[in-house]
């Protein structure tokens, strides 16, 4: 009898703890939800009561309202989208490819790029942002203009300006590299000895049993990429490519008003929030896959 | 006959030939009511005629310098670009905006004020509809429930007897922070808004004489004793340092707000007459204020500078200039545009803020090196505000100023003086 | 092309290999060659000046110490002057005019000697006194976040990871600041720290009765830092709890049950099975958060803009106002040049402590 209380006071007791603990980790969200449906006045006059987390009276949309129509917030979101998708499918194809390399084939110097890739975690974007400025800058870009080709020089005010770079992540393929090391090398045998070639290999078995580890590098790289703040202040300056990520500086023009900031904070978190709870699953088994082996 | 048929011609060709130019502008992104003027008279340019059409587009004012820069790297300025007027001389001196000497009708030019053109070495760079006027704000009835005179133009306030009435304020218990600064500003407001108080005490960013000299003008005993006035403020608990918004005033918690005249018509309406708009405190020499907002230049990579051009003589027409200032209530920068509005006009009820204007605006220095000025003249603010000694802090402020000048050759200042001999 | 026995076809690995590594040698490597070249010039982003090559003045203008023994103003007896906030000083100026081997150098730290050993003050003198002060604050930053986040994450791994109800929910609540970005989490946070009206001095002020309770979170040089800290590690505990979820569901069961045969409680379990069974896993996550915390920068520029009085200036800061807002981009690559260098450093140091922490 005892030990069946014993254990039920123990669950209640974590229980208790780990509500304390969800309490502190929500609050600032919850109350920036909640704000963002509150006018200004109201913010600040519940802000020592527990009413602060709550609905209360003189709830609306005006905020969003605002928010939508001061900036041009839709546009924002669809090139964020863009961005987002176009790094994740060719990031994780592009550095896949490259681990794909260093785990599976036999060449000199692999294991010099292995070390040159794992230096590169190390360099922050800052360290790199302002000569990438100058260099893009100077880079041309092919369109068609009046039916003819064109080089522009200049990758300014473009979304490919806003996803090349950011390609080729270090992090992302040694996670890549880590996690090939782990398949059975006689799988690969096995297609060689049916005459396959490097594509086949690659494609047909090395990255069909890589779930984890993509769904890894996937929300690696779409955080990574809906977060972009400095970079696009430096090289985006019209409205037609901006993310969303800066267009939240302008609300805090000359009045700032706390209830529409909080609610453009909103808009560009949940979407982010809704992917990762639609496919949170799948993304902590994938941590789990990968793992951390040493 | 052969007119009739030429007529006819033309008439059939002129459309053809004129569809309309595209001149591109950008501006910073601001308040509501100035950006609904803008797009209005950029409206009204468009439909007044058919060979240009303007096209703004709205970039974050937090960022705006930077995307310049960014955009001047590459060749991708558009043809205007709104600038704030102490920028212009460094804009001017890195090759981006063209005189308009030329491009302007001289008379136009003439007309404005001088908080509406941005002048370097002699030139005319950019022009601006509006002005802003800095004022202390207050409200008759709270001044007399505490027993306090509202200063008037020929009684100012006097710095000491401003801090007296702060210190009146704050004990009757009504008011935590009796004075709001616009604490949660950045960038050129420190600049705008406090360096008039330096103006006022008898010295200055920098020796407009040579625009070389910052030593002894900046950190000099006056200056020094304008900035432990400002850090008073706050170690006195007069001000708040870190506001959560510019909303103190008007909703009565606190007793004066320092700020700008683009305040005046939200609280016109709110407070009607028992608002009161004095001028800045008197540190010696009389109040100052600055002068000269948001202005107009064109690109030196402009292809269409007679568009341009166009267009910006259409902005500073008298009628726009005091269309503009229906909209957003700011100060209009004319005469005769003041004469057409119903605030600005002699008699008006705004008319002080007119006045203010004529009598204690100072231009901010018209050198390339005010950036970085502005820049270290707000950073020894934010310091003094949070405790550092006011001498340490101009001293720091006039190294870095020394060094950005002596790295950048002067500016072009140094050449001038070598063959001036005067 | 000789293919030599037992590797794999050139033109194979050239294929899969190519598109990374040209990105990575265009837009990192590239840059990184080209940020070592300016550092040797004097290169502005926006100059009608050409650019001259200046040799090592950059690091000489970044790097250059001196040290300075600083006696206090005296009155006409001798003593020391004293005001209301202690002895009193010469101006830096002032000391210059006095030293001139100082040239252009500026203060960076100082230490007021007692007067019992003389009263003077000690003052280290630095070129680029922001330079070093960022230096320090990274350091102390990533002190403050180290402990604190990963262990704060070790601990919700624990939790999360035992058989409680609603486990699920409560992962998903502490992963949710992962989501956000940066700067929104600053902005949120610069909302709630505010002094007079934010969330968390209103809940103190409540609490403890006191209308002056509440520090001045963001303004006072003292406490800016540490809630830059703390918000950093609510921002990023939830990715780090993950990771060490997985560790912990990789240590076999079996373990745990023979240390509760041999009478081992939880307290006991936890250090002799689960940590050493998390070695990895916790080096991994030390790893990856003191290279994250030596980037600081969104937090810095959206709350503080390197205040109070340069309490939270970091190094990445410096450079990207310096290499960007102030388009000194010389000097900017310099900074960030000498401070890759260091993270360098560091990161092999780390490298060779757990190799040998291994071998032991």
């Amino acid at each position: 009898m005892t030990s069946i209380w014993r254990r039920r006071l123990r669950d209640t007791a974590l229980f208790v703890a780990m509500s304390a603990l969800g309490v502190v980790f929500v609050v600032p969200l919850l109350f920036m939800v909640v704000s963002s449906f509150k006018d200004d006045a109201a913010i600040f006059a519940n802000l020592d009561s527990w009413s602060a987390y709550l609905p209360s009276a003189g709830w609306s949309m005006r905020n969003y309202a605002a928010v939508f129509d001061k900036s041009d917030l839709p546009s924002f979101l669809l090139n964020s989208t863009l961005i987002a998708a176009l790094v994740v499918c060719g990031g994780v194809l592009v550095n896949s490819m490259l681990a794909f390399t260093i785990a599976r084939m036999r060449w000199r110097g692999r294991s010099l790029v292995l070390a040159l890739v794992v230096a590169m975690v190390i360099v922050p974007f800052e360290v790199i942002a302002i000569p990438l400025l100058s260099l893009v800058a100077q880079l041309p870009w092919p369109s068609f203009e009046h039916g003819r080709l064109v080089l522009h020089t200049g990758w300014f005010n473009s979304l490919h300006v806003q996803v090349i770079p950011f390609l080729a992540n270090a992090f992302c393929v040694f996670l890549f590299y880590q996690f090939f090391r782990d398949i059975p090398p006689e799988l690969d045998e096995a297609a060689k000895m049916d005459g396959a070639g490097p594509w086949t290999i690659y494609a047909r078995i090395i990255m069909p049993n890589s779930g984890p580890v993509i769904a890894t590098a996937a929300i690696v790289l779409f955080i990574s990429a809906w977060n972009q703040y400095l970079w696009p202040i430096m090289v985006i300056q019209g409205e037609a490519f901006r993310p969303v990520q800066p267009g939240i500086q302008q609300f805090f023009g000359r009045t700032n008003s706390w209830g529409q900031i909080m609610a453009y904070a909103t808009v560009i978190t949940l979407p982010v929030l809704a992917v990762f709870l639609a496919f949170q699953r799948q993304f902590v088994a994938s941590v789990a896959g990968t793992g951390v082996k040493g | 006959m052969k007119c009739v048929l030429t007529m006819l011609l033309a008439a059939v060709a002129l459309p053809a030939l004129a569809a309309p130019v595209e001149i591109k502008v950008w501006r910073h992104d601001t308040g509501d009511l100035e950006m609904a003027a803008g797009r209005a008279a950029v409206e009204r340019f468009n439909r007044s005629q058919s060979r240009w059409k303007v096209v703004v587009e709205a970039i974050p004012q937090g960022s705006y310098t930077e995307s310049i820069t960014a955009a001047s790297m590459v060749g991708q300025l558009p043809c205007v670009i709104a600038l704030d007027q102490p920028t212009v001389p460094n804009f001017a001196w890195a090759g981006h905006v063209r005189p308009l000497d030329g491009l302007l009708p001289a008379d136009a030019l003439a007309r404005l004020l001088e908080g509406g053109r941005g002048t370097y070495r002699g030139h005319v760079y950019s022009v601006g509809q509006l002005d802003v006027v800095l004022a202390l704000f207050a409200r008759r009835s709270q001044l007399a429930a505490l027993g306090i005179r509202a200063a008037t133009m020929a009684q100012p306030y006097t710095a000491a007897e401003f801090h007296d009435i702060l210190l009146t304020a704050k004990h009757s218990g009504r008011y935590r922070f009796p004075l709001d600064l616009n604490g949660r500003f950045k960038g050129e407001w420190y600049s705008y808004a406090f360096s008039p108080w330096l103006q006022s005490a008898g010295t200055d960013l920098i020796d407009r004489g040579t625009y070389l000299r910052v030593d002894g003008v900046l950190n000099s005993d006056a200056a020094v004793g304008v900035g432990r006035y400002y850090g008073r403020l706050f170690k006195d608990k007069l001000a708040e340092r870190n506001p959560a918004d510019d909303k103190a005033f008007e909703q009565g918690r606190a007793l004066f707000h320092y700020t700008g005249s683009w305040k005046a018509r939200d609280y016109s309406e709110r407070f009607g007459a028992d608002l009161v708009a004095m001028p800045p405190p008197d540190f010696g020499h009389g109040p100052k204020i600055g002068a000269a907002s948001w202005q107009w230049g064109i690109t030196r990579s402009c292809r269409y500078p007679d568009g341009a051009a166009a267009f910006l003589t259409h902005l500073i027409s008298a009628p726009e200039i005091a269309a503009a200032s229906r909209m957003t209530g700011l100060v209009p920068v004319s005469a005769e545009a003041a004469a057409l509005t119903a605030h600005y006009r002699p008699g008006g009820d705004w008319r002080m803020y007119f006045e203010f204007a004529k009598r204690y605006a100072v231009a901010r220095p018209a050198t390339p090196a005010y950036p970085a000025l502005s820049s270290a003249f707000e950073k020894a603010m934010a310091d003094i505000r949070s405790g550092k000694d006011a001498a340490e802090a101009f001293d720091e402020a006039v190294e870095a100023v020394e060094q950005n000048i002596g790295r950048n050759n002067g500016y072009g200042f140094a050449t001038n003086k070598a063959g001036g001999g005067l | 092309m000789k293919i030599k026995p037992g590797q794999d076809s050139p033109l194979a690995v050239a294929a899969f290999a190519s598109p990374a590594v040209a990105l990575f040698l265009l837009f990192v490597a590239l840059p990184l060659l080209l940020a070592a070249g300016a550092t040797l010039t004097n290169h502005r982003l926006m100059s009608p000046e050409p650019t001259r090559y200046v040799g090592l003045d950059n690091y000489r203008r970044l790097l250059a110490l001196d040290m300075a023994l600083v006696p206090p103003l005296r009155d006409a007896r001798g003593a020391a002057l004293r005001d209301e906030e202690g002895v009193r000083y010469p101006t830096w100026r002032q000391v210059r005019t006095l030293h001139p081997t100082l040239g252009t150098y500026r203060e960076a730290f100082h230490l007021d000697l007692p007067a019992a050993l003389g009263g003077s003050r000690v003052v280290l003198a630095a070129s680029d006194p922001l330079f070093y002060r960022s230096l320090i604050n990274t350091f102390l930053f990533a002190l403050l976040v180290l402990p604190l986040q990963s262990g704060v994450a070790l601990g919700l791994a624990v939790l999360v990871n035992q058989k409680v109800r609603g486990r699920i929910l409560f992962r998903t609540v502490y992963f949710a600041p992962v989501v956000t970005s940066m700067v929104v989490a600053s902005i949120v946070w610069s909302f709630m720290l505010n002094t007079d009206r934010g969330m968390l001095n209103e809940l103190l002020r409540g609490l403890l009765h006191d209308p002056n309770a509440g520090p001045d979170w963001l303004g006072d040089s003292h406490y800016a830092l540490p809630a830059i800290a703390l918000m950093s590690a609510w921002q990023g505990a939830g990715f780090q709890m993950l990771v060490f979820l997985a560790g912990l569901q990789s240590i076999s069961p079996e373990l745990y049950e023979a240390a509760t045969l041999m009478g081992a409680n939880a307290w006991q379990r936890f250090v002799h099975v689960t940590l050493p069974g998390l070695r990895n896993t916790i080096v991994f996550v030390l790893v990856s958060t003191t290279l994250l915390a030596f980037g600081l920068f969104t937090q810095v520029d959206v709350m503080t803009s390197g205040g109070p009085l340069d309490s939270t200036s970091t190094v990445v800061y410096h450079a990207v106002r310096t290499g960007f807002r102030e388009q000194d981009v010389g000097y900017g690559s310099t900074i960030t040049l000498v401070f890759f260098v260091i993270v360098l450093a560091l990161s092999c140091l780390q490298r060779m402590l757990v190799s040998k922490g291994e071998k032991s």
